[in-house]
């Protein structure tokens, strides 16, 4: 460090262009000495930043580099299910409210929930909905500190999203003969 | 001195208390996960209900949702979903939203906005409950 702590002098000083040479040296001897050749290389630094642009170092890589696992995929889901399933309960508290308002409030929900648009975003709440829970159960999985296997965590990522799909098309089936089946 | 002077003076101790970008600590950790085991019943058994009032006439629909066993699971569900939802929306925005006063505008309304729909939901099943 003592190579260092003189360079560090020599920069106080501001004779920039003996400073500059002695660095340039300094990292030419320390290249084999990593401790010592990270602090050099510090000062280096520090005495480009004003001088010169910012050198080009790699970036740490984001999402646009991977490839998308289907773990990430269903983390992502599990958020944005969830952000969903927040604005949706306005749907449950609107049927309520309709409900124990009278005949006529509960026609116009009627009119929107059997609409196109509505029968979509109830078919989309109830998978958001299911979705959710599955996903949550994962959640409360891992939470027991389990589950965190290479192949324990493709299983459950799977499931979740095989399970939740299973379960809406069925509902919406059900739904849809309770409803009198096509007309 | 001035380069390895620390910018704060607090320990690591009490960084870590609770000191993150939500400021709080794991209670809301906790009944998050508190609500989400109650609500994994309770969506099923919401979900259940709704489609067994499916296509039923207001009346039919009032009657069903203002039988005791159907409306306290109603509230439950309305109650667990509420809690459950506004420490969701608290969590995705002090994630993504950086800037100071915009943040606590948006969690401000996230309480409003939690509050006005499970007060909306919950008195509606009292009132079809209690008939009045």
């Amino acid at each position: 460090m003592a190579i260092v702590r003189l360079r560090r002098n020599q920069i106080r000083s501001s004779n920039f262009a003996r400073v500059h040479l002695a660095l340039r040296h300094a990292r030419r001897l320390d290249r084999n000495d990593p401790k010592l050749g990270a602090g050099v290389e510090r000062i280096w630094m520090s005495t480009m930043a004003d001088t010169r642009a910012p050198a080009k170092r790699p970036l740490s890589p984001h999402l646009q580099i991977y490839r998308l696992p289907l773990t990430m995929l269903m983390s992502g889901c599990h958020r944005i299910s969830g952000f969903g399933l927040y604005f949706g309960t306005l749907l449950l508290a609107w049927w309520l409210l309709a409900a124990a308002s009278g005949p006529n409030a509960y026609a116009k929900f009627e009119w929107f929930s059997g609409s196109i648009l509505g029968q979509i975003i109830l078919l989309g709440y109830t998978w958001a909905l299911i979705h959710h829970m599955l996903g949550g159960v994962r959640h409360l999985i891992w939470d027991t500190g389990r589950g965190f296997g290479e192949q324990e965590r493709e299983w459950l990522a799977a499931a979740t999203l095989i399970g939740s799909i299973t379960l809406t098309v069925i509902v919406a089936l059900i739904s849809y003969l309770a409803m009198g089946g096509p007309r | 001195m001035s380069d390895i002077a620390p910018k704060h003076f607090r320990t690591p101790l009490a960084r870590v208390r609770g000191r993150g970008a939500a400021k709080s600590g794991t209670e809301d950790f906790w009944l998050q996960r508190l609500t989400s085991v109650a609500g994994i019943p309770l969506t099923i058994m919401a979900i259940v209900i709704g489609m067994l009032l499916l296509g039923r006439n207001q009346a039919a629909v009032a009657q069903i949702l203002g039988s005791p066993f159907v409306a306290v699971i109603m509230l439950l569900f309305i109650i667990c979903t509420v809690i459950h939802m506004k420490i969701g929306m608290q969590e995705i925005l002090v994630d993504y939203v950086p800037e100071e006063s915009t943040k606590l505008t948006l969690l401000l309304a996230n309480t409003f906005f939690c509050w006005a729909v499970g007060l909306i939901a919950a008195y509606s099943i009292l009132k079809l409950s209690f008939g009045v």
